[in-house]
């Protein structure tokens, strides 16, 4: 029972997971922007949730209202501004770029407010308790919330990419944006667009960690960027659901993984992902091999 | 052809190809001069000096591999602490079978090198993004692994034995020229590679990777040679660290923040050229000495300036000078004479 | 069969002018000192060899290529500066050459695409589904799965629901038989019915004298020759278009029977 209880573990963790990648999804399979500060990007949205909330005492989940729409304005800036220039110059420049972001982000919130952890708590049952079925399994009502949320997100960005007009625009600027220029559509606006979606998703990610486990400046690059890309690499670049598959396979692995001996839970996940990256790199669910 | 010091004259035409003898002849006595005189540093200066001078032959050595990585064979790695960690523990190993740490850091080095083969193996095949953050996972997934071992020091490390013998100042000024040893022979290393014909391969591979490959240059084979070269300056530059810090703990010897360090300094002193890394490491280390009592703020300042930098100055601050000057301290080119005509520098 | 009429309609101002463009692709000098008018209701033909600057004159027009010196008005404004999408909106709208249509989007994804910044004006994606009959039943289908003619007549229909003023053509014989290429140009006048002006760029010269009110003839860069079809002889398009010094009429030129270039 120990280990159907791991799996179920697993399998709800793998939504967090999937939270954090879909906005990686997006850029990376859009955009081919690999984005090493992903993770950061998600600490930081806890931190100003964090911040807000201190500042304004406002209910925890009114927290989502405010940092959501200002971290998607953010990315929107960020991709104008740094990305994009980046980007004109090429994948080496993106990454240097990127990881130079990312450290000084890190850096910046070490200094702003120390290395202590913190998380984002709030005395809601939804939030502290958890429900047992039987005597070995114990799941906490945040970590289904999330799960939730993050078939909701999912489905969401599913619907704008397929059905939306920018969505469309979207799709159709990661195939050629030279000729959606001669469609009227500004490709620079387009990707901000997308920027803006995945920062959002990133900024929901980042706050529900907060709320499951705690945050410090660090976590970013120990924990979320790399789960990130796993999730994404295990799935299958340019599925969304292939994202939420690869976060259960990677979350279900790192039970496993916990389950032989409990401080190999993160070892696990990343032999996965090493294992995926070298025999089938294309993921679970693409269709043909990529180069 | 002697391709260190020949010319040859191609009969049809008349054009000759030449290297740069006398640039080499400069340089080369300059940097003979120089490393002499760094020598002779612990009879002249306090340790502490020479103990500022470890961390920045430390950088140095690491930012000159992460140059031949990125800047010549176009691998962005973003898990080379994954060779300075193995060179840490390898010195480590090796003092707690009762050998010497100086002695143990040419076979670290080694080591490492030979560790490189099945990691590039694993990521060979992969592009650009993904090759970077498998990188990543290859260096968090190698220190996950030595941490279990608690006959090395687990998940908090210890320290580092047979060097208790040996005097403070003695060990101090052993450590500087164990430190120079390996810069120079790092630097000297990679100056060698890039004016063989394999840096030929190279510096084809930094300008058009595709037109290098089309012309059935070994690209494959350049690459791996390079990771496993760079492998070995990474491991000696961890086992020196070993050394210079006494102890060897893993969330310091792998930590991702030596990446950072070497691909900073690579940038903004000069990506893809063999100069860069030093200014850059000399940027680097101004500035750590500099904003050393504030903290994060020199890798705050160093990410940024890197990120201007790597946007509108691809070619760093040797870029910037080179540009002006045409000045070449390691030069590995070549020039192409037209018949009758003299070599205008 | 002729086409358009064409003509100084209106108030005689030309649509689209280009004066004395001067392109550059790096070093090279891709376009010495062009300067074409366009005129409203015309169907202006760009002809010439390979390499001879065509597509890099259509391009600089759609707002793709920055020329060096040298200006590109359209309906009498400047917009040598204007970026590419914007010239698209104000109604220059260009089919590029290989058809470049969005690989992981649907046929009418592609078309409502194109119809995302569209003027006012007749064409509907309904219109271009009635424009190319077999296009409606198949809308949903993935863009690989057609052949080259069935890929360009969706590049085409794109280009259209944005009800551009001037539709630039980029060499839309390439990589097609020559009966679907015929097929596309016998469409050209329903095409310009509504009101728009059409500028080609064409390898096949004899289709293009067909089709055209007037042709301009580029070699190297410059302008070799320029004038409506009744104006030119053979002879002379032959010397423009490689550059020969008063060639006769050879049977292997270019209008020789079959009209290959």
């Amino acid at each position: 029972m120990a280990w159907v209880n791991a799996i179920i573990q697993g399998v709800l963790t793998g939504g967090l997971y999937a939270l954090f990648a879909c906005g990686l999804s997006l850029l990376f399979g859009v955009m081919k922007v690999v984005n090493l500060a992903h993770g950061d990007l998600a600490v930081v949205a806890g931190y100003v949730a964090i911040g807000v909330i201190a500042v304004t005492h406002m209910p925890v989940l009114w927290s989502f209202a405010v940092v959501v729409p200002v971290m998607a304005a953010g990315g929107y800036v960020l991709q104008r501004t740094v990305l994009q220039s980046a980007l004109d110059r090429g994948v080496l420049t993106t990454l240097l770029v990127t990881f130079g972001l990312s450290v000084v982000i890190e850096n910046g919130l070490l200094q702003f407010f120390t290395a202590n952890t913190r998380g984002i708590g709030a005395n809601l049952p939804l939030v502290q308790d958890s429900f047992s079925i039987g005597s070995q399994i114990q799941i906490a009502y945040l970590l289904v919330v999330i799960f939730a949320v993050a078939v909701v997100v999912l489905l969401g960005l599913q619907y704008f990419l397929s059905s939306s007009k920018y969505g469309r625009l979207i799709r159709a600027s990661a195939d050629d944006k030279e000729a959606v220029q001669l469609s009227g559509a500004d490709y620079r606006h387009v990707f901000g667009i997308a920027a803006a979606a995945a920062f959002a998703t990133v900024a929901l990610g980042g706050i529900a960690y907060g709320m499951y486990s705690q945050l410090n400046p660090t976590t970013g690059t120990d924990t979320i960027l790399l789960f990130a890309f796993a999730a994404v690499v295990i799935g299958g670049l340019g599925s969304l659901w292939g994202t939420l598959l690869g976060g259960i396979v990677l979350g279900v692995a790192q039970q496993i993984g916990a389950q032989i001996n409990i401080s190999d839970e993160v070892l696990a996940g990343y032999l996965v992902f090493l294992a995926v990256l070298v025999l089938r790199p294309q993921g679970l669910t693409a269709r043909k091999a990529r180069s | 052809m002697s391709l260190v010091t020949g010319t040859a004259v191609d009969p049809a035409t008349g054009f000759r190809v030449t290297r740069s003898r006398r640039n080499v002849a400069w340089t080369g006595a300059g940097a003979l001069i120089v490393v002499v005189v760094l020598a002779l540093f612990p009879y002249i200066v306090y340790s502490g000096t020479t103990a500022i001078l470890v961390q920045a032959f430390i950088v140095l050595t690491l930012a000159s591999m992460w140059n031949l990585l990125a800047g010549y064979a176009g691998l962005v790695s973003v898990g080379q602490q994954a060779f300075v960690g193995l060179g840490a523990y390898f010195v480590l190993i090796l003092a707690l079978h009762g050998a010497s740490p100086f002695a143990a850091l040419p076979a670290a080095a080694i080591g490492c090198g030979l560790a490189a083969l099945p990691l590039w193996w694993l990521v060979s095949r992969l592009r650009s993004g993904y090759f970077a953050i498998a990188t990543w996972v290859l260096a968090a997934t190698v220190m996950l692994i030595i941490e279990k071992f608690s006959s090395i020091g687990g998940g908090t490390g210890m320290p580092l034995p047979g060097l208790s013998g040996l005097g403070a100042t003695l060990l101090a000024a052993d450590t500087y020229w164990a430190g120079l040893a390996v810069t120079v022979l790092a630097l000297a290393g990679v100056y060698l590679l890039l004016r063989s014909r394999l840096g030929l391969v190279l510096t084809a591979i930094r300008d058009d990777e595709v037109a290098a490959r089309s012309s059935g240059a070994r690209v494959g084979l350049a690459r791996l040679l390079v990771f496993v070269v760079a492998g070995i300056g990474c491991g000696a530059a961890g086992g020196l660290l070993a050394i210079s810090q006494l102890q060897v703990q893993p969330s310091s010897v792998f930590s991702v923040q030596w990446t950072a360090e070497m691909a900073f300094a690579t940038i903004i002193g000069g990506l893809g050229t063999i100069e860069g890394p030093i200014i850059g490491t000399a940027v680097y280390m101004v500035l750590q000495q500099t904003l050393a009592s504030y903290n994060a703020w020199y890798l705050i300042i160093l990410g940024l300036v890197a990120i201007v930098v790597a946007l509108f100055a691809r070619r760093g601050l040797w870029g910037l000078v080179d540009a002006r000057l045409n000045l070449r301290l390691f030069p590995v080119g070549y020039w192409l004479q037209a018949p009758g005509t003299r070599r205008t520098r | 069969m002729t086409v358009a009429a064409g003509g100084r309609a209106g108030n005689g101002r030309p649509l689209l002018e280009v004066r004395d463009l001067v392109v550059h692709h790096g070093q090279l000098r891709a376009l010495e000192g062009i300067s074409v008018q366009v005129f409203p209701g015309e169907v202006y033909a760009i002809i010439g060899a390979n390499g001879a600057g065509k597509s890099t004159l259509l391009r600089t027009i759609a707002g793709l290529h920055a020329p060096t010196t040298g200006t590109v008005a359209f309906d009498g404004q400047d917009v040598t500066r204007l970026r590419p999408e914007r010239r698209a909106r104000q109604g220059i709208v260009m089919v590029p050459e290989g058809r470049r249509l969005f690989g992981s989007l649907s046929v009418e994804e592609n078309l409502r695409v194109g119809a995302t910044y569209a003027r006012p004006g007749p064409w509907t994606i309904e219109r271009v589904y009635e424009l190319f009959g077999w296009m409606r039943e198949r809308r949903h289908q993935g863009t690989a799965q057609l052949s080259g003619g069935e890929q360009q007549t969706v590049a085409i229909g794109r280009a259209l629901v944005a009800n551009p003023r001037v539709l630039l053509l980029d060499e839309l014989s390439l990589g097609l038989a020559p009966v679907v290429v015929q097929r596309f140009y016998a469409m050209l006048p329903r095409i310009l019915e509504t009101g728009l002006t059409v500028l080609l760029v064409e390898q096949d010269v004899s289709q293009a004298l067909r089709v055209a009110s007037r042709i301009h003839c580029l070699l190297e860069g410059r302008t070799t020759l320029e004038g409506t079809p009744a104006e030119v002889s053979a002879g002379q398009v032959e010397a423009a278009y490689f550059g020969l010094a008063g060639a006769g009429q050879g049977a292997a030129g270019p209008l020789a029977e079959g009209g290959e270039s």
